[in-house]
């Protein structure tokens, strides 16, 4: 097992930089290159740009400036921001915990939503729950967030008034938990729709594969109950592309609470990377597409060892 | 050579057999021929012209005055017209983003898949890296940049979307380049690249079209997620993101302005979406994934 994880945390770094070329190569392709947003502002003149230039080291040749920069990405320095010269890294984990509390809600709810929808309906296959789930996940998939949002917005906020259209407390009232959860009810249902659709979708399937093995027509000749059989014997096996698609799903829910999050006004990345593209902070969008980056490389790495750690096979390949 | 260009008769209506007994797919073909078909006459549809303004009708409601009978926006202009026009500009992105992301996926994929060694492994982990970032951040980020043009807009979805298509391909080829005919055609001293070209594309045509079925699908949802955050088709020039954007400020009071583009990118992504798991199930059943 060590040697697994060993193997799995070697195959990360000529990933994470790919992924650090990619990041510093977007900001260099930027027009006027990252600073830009002072060659916009006519009261800057240009021999201070080029003291910012140098200030920079933008006036070094780029593989000296990569190194440089990837040496400030591993040793935690990632940048100043251009308004307000905060440091990116910081402006990026102040927002990570709303972020975190959004996604973990949708994920769960989606999860525990999505499983049970996917294994019953694999359980009574071609059964009217099974064909009307199939199809409402189709259906599903096929909804454009915003505007499912804007319309759970118009429903349960506008006319029935049931719950806040947006933001995550009210005035006055931050800190206060009852008011924390009444806000996180819709964005929470609009993030966690799509991702409800595609776990019962795949959970149906993996269990639909795992239920006709062998080993399973082996257990209900030794009389095992239904239960036992779903939950003892079928579930480790079938678990495993879940927990693949745990990690693989990771950049697509980043997209959808940065959808989710500028609707709802959710104080968490996603409405910090809006933010950032329309101020143009270079720094505070390529931190972040490194930041995102990182973070799917480490979930894809945990999902790995923890399908390594419920099937020995997967160790010795 | 190339097999499954000429398919025998028999094999293709086996295919429509099979697609005719999914009526969702069905239903999807027909909606994306109706969505078709209104975007490539929606100068002959539209009532009006899109961009005309008259201040003097603002929104007014659906179905209260037959010369606009979806009614008007904030400036007049006429709901119907504008969403004919828009789902033309909504589908030609569509089509030439899933093409910029067909041909990228399958060129790279080919490769990687025919030539093997360190071509593959380097074309397979920059697919690897590419795919660690999420999809609407490169394509903020690029959009951003770039100076929004229907072209450009097409092509940085495309460029930001092919990673699952070239992933496809050299399963497939990886598979196809054991089988005999490949063997046969090296035989007979055909270059690598008409191998490549006019071999083995002809026989990876299944999972490519679905694969672009199901794109176009994504593609429009792409377009209109940054459209409505400001970074795709701009106004005047209207799509049905921004006319989502442009509601959005009169929501509580004329919601059906807000209603009705929505559910035309819900209808058409969900046209293609249908029409990609039908094709998926009648062209190849292992992949069945609906009953």
């Amino acid at each position: 097992m060590i040697g697994f994880v060993a193997r799995r945390l070697l195959q990360a770094i000529p990933l994470l930089i790919g992924v650090s070329l990619i990041g510093f190569g977007l900001m260099h392709l930027a027009p006027g290159g990252p600073l830009a947003v002072y060659t916009l502002n006519p009261t800057i003149q240009a021999q201070d740009i080029e003291r910012i230039r140098i200030i920079f080291g933008l006036d070094q040749p780029i593989h000296v400036q990569y190194v440089k920069w990837a040496t400030g990405i591993v040793s935690g320095n990632w940048g100043y921001t251009f308004f307000g010269g905060r440091p990116v890294l910081d402006v990026i984990l102040e927002r990570l915990p709303a972020t975190m509390l959004l996604m973990g809600s949708a994920l769960s709810v989606a999860i525990l939503l999505g499983l049970s929808i996917g294994i019953l309906g694999a359980v009574r296959r071609y059964s009217v729950f099974d064909v009307l789930a199939t199809t409402g996940a189709l259906f599903a998939l096929s909804f454009p967030t915003f505007w499912f949002g804007l319309m759970a917005i118009y429903v349960f906020a506008i006319q029935l008034r049931w719950l806040p259209s947006g933001g995550m407390w009210e005035l006055g009232e931050e800190g206060n938990i009852l008011s924390l959860l009444r806000h996180l009810v819709l964005p929470t249902m609009v993030l966690a729709l799509v991702i409800t659709a595609t776990w019962s979708r795949y959970s149906r399937s993996a269990f639909l594969e795992v239920m006709h093995q062998d080993y399973m027509r082996t257990a209900r000749a030794k009389g095992l109950p239904p239960r036992q059989r779903l939950l003892r014997h079928a579930f480790p096996n079938a678990a495993k592309p879940l927990i693949a698609l745990l990690g693989v799903e990771l950049p697509f829910l980043f997209s959808g609470a940065l959808v989710t999050e500028t609707i709802f006004g959710w104080p968490g990345m996603g409405r910090l990377f809006v933010d950032a593209l329309n101020m143009k902070e270079y720094p505070v969008l390529m931190g972040m597409m490194m930041f995102t980056a990182i973070f799917v490389i480490i979930g894809n790495l945990l999902a790995d060892i923890a399908i390594a750690a419920i099937d020995p096979r997967v160790r010795l390949q | 050579m190339s097999a499954a260009v000429s398919a025998p008769e028999g094999q293709l209506a086996r295919v429509w057999q099979r697609f005719r007994r999914h009526r969702l797919a069905l239903a999807g073909a027909f909606v994306v021929a109706l969505l078709m078909a209104s975007a490539l006459f929606a100068s002959v549809f539209a009532p009006q012209d899109p961009t005309l303004l008259d201040t003097s009708l603002r929104f007014v409601p659906p179905f209260t005055d037959w010369r606009y009978p979806l009614g008007t926006d904030e400036l007049g202009r006429d709901t119907l017209s504008r969403l004919l026009h828009g789902g033309q500009v909504s589908l030609t992105v569509g089509l030439v983003a899933m093409v910029t992301t067909v041909l990228t996926g399958a060129l790279i994929g080919i490769a990687a898949g025919y030539l093997g060694g360190i071509a593959d492994t380097l074309l397979m982990r920059f697919v690897d890296t590419m795919l660690c970032f999420p999809q609407v951040f490169l394509l903020l980020v690029v959009a951003a940049f770039v100076p929004p043009t229907l072209l450009s807009i097409s092509l940085v979805i495309g460029l930001t979307s092919w990673m699952e298509v070239s992933r496809i391909v050299r399963a497939e080829i990886l598979h196809l380049k054991e089988q005999d005919f490949v063997a046969a055609a090296r035989a007979l001293g055909a270059s690598r690249t008409r191998i490549m070209v006019r071999e083995l594309l002809p026989n990876a045509a299944a999972p490519i079209l679905v694969a672009a079925t199901l794109k176009v699908a994504s593609a429009v949802l792409m377009e209109s997620y940054i459209s409505y955050l400001g970074y795709g088709v701009q106004p005047p020039l209207a799509s049905w993101g921004n006319m989502l954007t442009n509601a959005q400020g009169y929501f509580d009071t004329v919601p059906w302005l807000a209603i009705l583009p929505g559910a035309a990118i819900t209808l058409t992504v969900m046209g293609f979406n249908f029409l990609g798991d039908g094709l998926r199930d009648a062209l190849d059943p292992r992949l069945r994934m609906d009953p």
